[in-house]
């Protein structure tokens, strides 16, 4: 397709470099002025040298200059181009999402519920994956219909607006505010993933003693009542605390060390206390039934954390590198801290402990992922690692809370400590967005106390009335055979494992 | 015809089960099983609390055979499971009433 229609505009300009080179290099050779009228004998060699030269480049400089230009990339070509550019930053971004998104959901199934059933006793393996399972399924309809629209439209400094309810608006097109290259389907998507494993981190808390029904119930109450308000707070538009929508109150929390691990960890803490400890605790010893399918679990969590940390860029760019980073090497330093602590005070590294360790560091980078060097995620890891080890080995036995699957020792705990980190390492090198306490920039930790703050009133308020209304309606706890049982068995109706020699 | 059972260490049940062989006993059945004598249990842990586990894992056999054959398959046990240890395990002996062979109901000695 040629730009200017009258002449081909790049071989004239060829033509022209070749008068130019030719006339300098060919100074002293007759062959060379064939292109020249025949005037040298007469002595105008000279003449006609410098003649030619300054034609040529008279010549060059017209076709180079801008009007010229200008008519070659006509504006309609221009627009055409950049439009191009954009889809194709826009395409490069939308399928790095709709891969996040996907790691997500990898992180609860099977993710969250081979580490969760792992550690619990083989009566109860089951019933623990199904309450992973269980938040795949019933958190997405309750999106689809009410939870997209709660968190992300636009209402008060709290709650989000009823503009998207039944996903209406939600297309093709993007949503500037939130994530200008992909389509608000896809950041729909991405964030109904997090929806649904904030829930099913909680099931940690009250594992192999609560009625499936009863966490049904809860977990559809808790989204609403709980998540929906924090997501908006932090995330949404008009948000109190969205540091990149100008909140009142700018937290930063990239990924959701407050929405999810703060919210979660602390309804744990809640949920085991009201509840009540299992039937044996903590005399009886319950050992994980396969610390085999935790490690599994577990690992995939790492993998998948890439597109929960490193996905909260919404796009692919050098943000998502950043924290794709962190993240990893926060995981990495956890993981040897916690193992460390371990074989200080146990004498010996437990398997459990280290990918214990893995999932600790990368609760405390999840809010300071795109906010801080490696460097400082490796402190973040170190620190948290052993935080956690500490909150779960030490006072968790010092209060005596059953928290089964220590959702409080990790992630309230691990999402706590990272928010607050965040509030010293934030650069504005990694992200302008962020600067903290080590910068100069003291405010922001003030920030993420508050941010913190407000998760952990939110989550213990909005769990207890949750569990009120639950408990005096159905009823929360298995009955005591039940428990004895199995959950698999009395919920469920299903063995786990048929190994029995009858059955071969 | 005398019931010979052998709670043993788990990984002394290959030895003892070639010294049987060696010694004519035909027919066994092995138990995997759980439990202790004198020997303490060890300690594991578990999100930092610390548990003993006492019941430790045994192999059983169990054989039922004639009675002049039992003196020797005790030595052949003894001898192949032996360590010196605590935690060695038992040999128990008891007398059985009837012994039925189910694929053609001979009873008594034959069907050992």
């Amino acid at each position: 397709m040629s730009p200017i229609k009258t002449f081909d505009f790049h071989s004239v300009r060829l033509l022209i470099y070749k008068q130019v080179i030719l006339r300098f290099l060919c100074r002293e050779r007759d062959r060379c002025w064939r292109l020249v009228p025949v005037q040298e004998q007469l002595g105008g060699r000279q003449k006609m040298r410098r003649r030619g030269t300054v034609v040529s480049l008279l010549l060059g400089v017209l076709l180079y200059s801008p009007a010229i230009w200008a008519q070659a990339a006509s504006p309609d070509r221009i627009a055409k181009l950049e439009q191009q550019v954009a889809a194709a930053q826009g395409s490069a971004d939308n399928a790095w999402m709709l891969v996040s998104s996907a790691l997500v959901l990898l992180m609860t199934g099977p993710g969250l519920a081979l580490f969760y059933g792992g550690l619990v006793r083989k009566k109860n393996v089951l019933a623990t994956m199904m309450q992973s399972f269980a938040m795949m399924a019933i958190v997405t309809v309750l999106w689809g219909i009410i939870g997209y629209t709660l968190c992300f439209g636009s209402g008060s400094g709290f709650m989000g607006g009823l503009e998207h309810v039944f996903l209406k608006g939600v297309g093709a097109a993007p949503d500037p505010d939130y994530a200008g290259t992909i389509p608000q389907q896809t950041f729909m998507v991405y964030q109904l993933m997090f929806a649904i494993i904030t829930p099913a981190l909680i099931t940690g808390a009250f594992a192999e003693r609560m009625k499936f029904s009863a966490m049904a119930v809860f977990m559809v109450l808790w989204s609403v009542i709980v998540y929906a308000p924090m997501a908006h707070m932090v995330w949404g538009k008009g948000g109190l605390l969205n540091a990149a929508l100008g909140g009142r109150i700018p937290t930063l929390d990239f990924a959701g060390g407050t929405v999810v691990h703060v919210t979660s960890g602390v309804s744990a803490l809640v949920c085991a206390r009201y509840l009540g400890k299992r039937i044996g605790y903590p005399h009886e010893p319950m050992p994980p039934h396969s610390v085999v399918l935790s490690f599994i679990g577990a690992c995939l969590l790492w993998v998948g954390w890439f597109g929960f940390n490193a996905g909260s860029a919404l796009a692919a760019s050098s943000l998502a590198t950043s924290a794709f980073v962190a993240t990893h090497f926060a995981a990495a330093a956890a993981a040897l801290s916690w193992a460390a602590a371990e074989w200080i005070h146990n004498g010996k590294p437990s398997v459990l402990g280290g990918i214990s360790g893995a999932v600790a560091g990368l609760v405390a980078i999840t809010p300071a992922a795109g906010f801080v060097t490696p460097m400082a995620a490796l402190l973040i890891g170190f620190i948290a690692g052993a935080f956690c080890f500490f909150m779960v080995a030490k006072v968790k036995a010092r209060f005596g809370y059953d928290d089964s699957l220590d959702a409080f020792g990790v992630h309230g705990a691990g999402g706590t400590i990272g928010a607050l980190l965040t509030g010293l390492f934030a650069v504005r090198a990694v992200n302008p967005l962020g600067s903290g306490l080590f910068e100069g920039n003291a405010r922001q930790l003030f920030n993420q106390a508050v941010g913190v703050l407000i998760a952990w009133v939110l989550a213990i308020v909005g769990t207890l009335i949750i569990l009120k209304i639950v408990d005096a309606t159905i009823g929360l706890r298995v009955p005591e055979e039940h428990e004895i049982k199995g959950l698999d068995l009395t919920q469920h109706g299903e063995e786990g494992y048929s190994w029995e020699a009858s059955a071969v | 015809m005398t019931k010979l059972e052998a709670v043993i260490q788990p990984s002394k049940l290959e030895p003892v089960k070639e010294a049987l062989i060696e010694i004519g006993v035909d027919g066994m059945t092995v138990l995997e099983v759980r439990g202790h004598g004198r020997q303490k249990g060890h300690t594991e842990f578990y999100r930092g609390r610390e548990y003993t586990v006492d019941l430790l894992p045994k192999i059983k056999l169990e054989i039922v055979l004639n009675d002049e054959l039992v003196d020797k398959a005790v030595q052949a046990i003894v001898k192949s499971a032996q360590t010196g240890k605590i935690g060695d395990g038992k040999i128990f002996l008891t007398r059985i009433d009837e012994a039925i062979r189910i694929r053609n109901e001979e009873r008594g000695a034959a069907a050992i």
